[in-house]
């Protein structure tokens, strides 16, 4: 079994800044709740039932029938910065890294990092896989393959009425959330983001930030999943995304890019240009500020602008996550007060970015 | 009788007994003191919030002092599902189904019941399910109350019932 430290050396999966669409998809991710037949949901089993559980996961997902190189975190006895690095790359949840969670917890993380299986999180399985740009199609296949693996040996809660069970009814019949994070910049300049978020929501769909509530426009980063989980089928689900969701979201994000083209190219060039500028040479500089300056080289790179060998999609996406708090200290090798992490943060910025 | 937090006066609704070193430790606390202790899984979405929103509104205009349903097969009450909006088993969708069908149908945008994928192995059958879930609790029960030979037998009865994997 691989270490977490080897797959944190890299960007994740979902960072590769590869895949269709990459200049506005930043990523597709599928998930599945399930939970095992026979034991209360999470919410309520006794703590022996949660570790008979996450014996039981463990036994399955481990197993080389899923993949032959999986990496096992036990989140009851894994260090605080740990449990942060995978909260930043997006493979458990804040609620399953919380410290004064006492459930026994874990995580299984495919050594590629495609897949993660969270155990004991709100359900007794939340199976996913994350993929970089719009590769919808591609996720779903996966998980449709590592969900019937599993389902070759394990009995999941299931009602023929209401499909998969699970602990809480707005996720009950599929299972299935779908989630699309999607780069916005330009709609986000025109002001016409707005529109996008109304309409999403007419179409019950759900628009977060790139780490969830709380973290909306940060970064111009958004994920747009949906929220009906009951009465369609996972293939209707995904279809939506992918023949009307995502295409028309892209579609609106090149015309608000255009109309900034053709309309303010000034106004654009000098949002770029500064941006580049602090980012190349600040001394001291906070993950808020760092997302949002990122956010404004991406699209002067996407849209030709600003043309450097050094600066690509991918090198602007692996900064978006190692200048988050827990990857800068793994990367700069010590644990740093908040201070000592901006001084960290600006010099590793400069440096990725060929600047002194 | 019912039981107290053990840290103030409120009614205890999170219990949890764990054997250490062969010595029974019983904790009893309520929701908010359950929540400091990182006893209860915190921080729902707010699709969890809208729903007990649902139920809340639903509860008040129907029926000012609805009956608590408790579910046969875990003993969660139908207020606990109410604070938390998760509910405890399985089974908790048939214990509860009157009221909670309404309440899946608006979060559902209308949808009754499931289309999709069905799990393919043909082993699971409801009744197997409740049945298992109910003989792990009695199975819990005789550790608590250290009857060892119940317990062994309602082992081995769930490793039948469950049987080849």
């Amino acid at each position: 079994m691989s270490g977490l430290r080897e797959i944190t050396d890299r960007a994740g999966e979902w960072l590769r800044g590869r895949g269709p669409h990459a200049d506005v998809v930043i990523s597709s991710r599928i998930r599945y709740a399930r939970n095992l037949a026979g034991y209360p949901f999470v919410n309520r089993a006794n703590p022996r039932q949660h570790e008979d559980v996450r014996d039981r996961c463990r036994e399955h997902i481990v197993s080389k029938r899923l993949a032959t190189d999986v990496i096992w975190v036990d989140l009851n006895q894994s260090p605080a910065l740990d449990r942060q690095l995978l909260v930043e790359r997006h493979l458990i949840s804040r609620q399953h890294a919380n410290p004064k969670n006492t459930i026994p917890r874990a995580v299984a993380i495919d050594a590629d990092e495609t897949w993660a299986v969270m155990v004991n999180e709100e359900d007794h399985m939340r199976i996913q896989v994350l993929r970089s740009g719009m590769q919808l199609a591609e996720a779903f296949d996966q998980i449709e393959r590592l969900d019937n693996v599993l389902e070759e040996k394990i009995d999941f809660a299931y009602s023929r009425r209401f499909g998969y069970l699970t602990g809480c009814p707005t996720n009950v019949g599929t299972g299935l959330r779908v989630s699309v994070m999607m780069h916005l910049p330009a709609l986000v300049l025109t002001g016409e983001i707005e529109k996008v978020k109304r309409a999403a929501r007419d179409m019950h769909l759900a628009i977060r930030g790139l780490f969830g509530e709380g973290s909306e426009n940060l970064g111009d980063l958004f994920q747009v999943s949906n929220q009906t989980t009951l009465g369609r089928s996972e293939s209707e689900i995904l279809d939506d995304f992918q023949r009307t969701i995502v295409p028309q979201i892209i579609d609106y994000e090149h015309k608000a890019r255009e109309a900034l083209i053709d309309q303010r190219p000034n106004q654009l060039d000098d949002r770029v240009y500064r941006a580049w500028g602090t980012l190349t040479h600040a001394r001291t500089i906070n993950t808020e500020e760092v997302l949002q300056l990122l956010s404004h080289v991406r699209l002067g790179v996407n849209l030709g602008r600003l043309d450097l060998p050094q600066v690509n999609t991918r090198t602007l996406n692996e900064l978006f996550l190692l200048t988050q708090p827990a990857h800068l200290q793994r990367v700069v090798g010590s644990e740093m007060e908040p201070a000592e992490r901006r001084i960290a943060r600006a010099n590793l910025i400069r440096k990725r970015l060929g600047a002194h | 009788m019912k039981k107290k937090c053990d840290k103030c006066n409120r009614p205890a609704t999170h219990h949890a007994i764990e054997i250490i070193n062969g010595k029974k430790v019983e904790t009893h606390l309520c929701d908010f003191h359950a929540a400091e202790e990182g006893m209860t899984a915190s921080g729902h979405t707010p699709i969890n919030e809208l729903l007990t929103n649902f139920v809340k509104i639903n509860s008040g205009v129907e029926d000012a002092k609805p009956p608590d349903l408790a579910c046969e097969t875990c003993g969660l009450t139908f207020s606990d599902f109410r604070e938390k909006s998760l509910l405890g088993c399985a089974d908790c969708y048939r214990s509860f189904e009157k009221p909670l069908s309404p309440m899946i149908e608006r979060a559902q945008e209308g949808a009754t019941h499931h289309v999709g994928k069905v799990p393919a192995r043909a082993g699971a059958s409801p009744h197997r399910q409740v049945q298992l879930t109910r003989m792990r609790k009695r199975l819990d029960d005789a550790v608590m109350n250290e009857d060892y030979e119940l317990a062994a037998q309602l082992r081995d009865e769930i490793g039948q019932l469950e049987g080849p994997e």
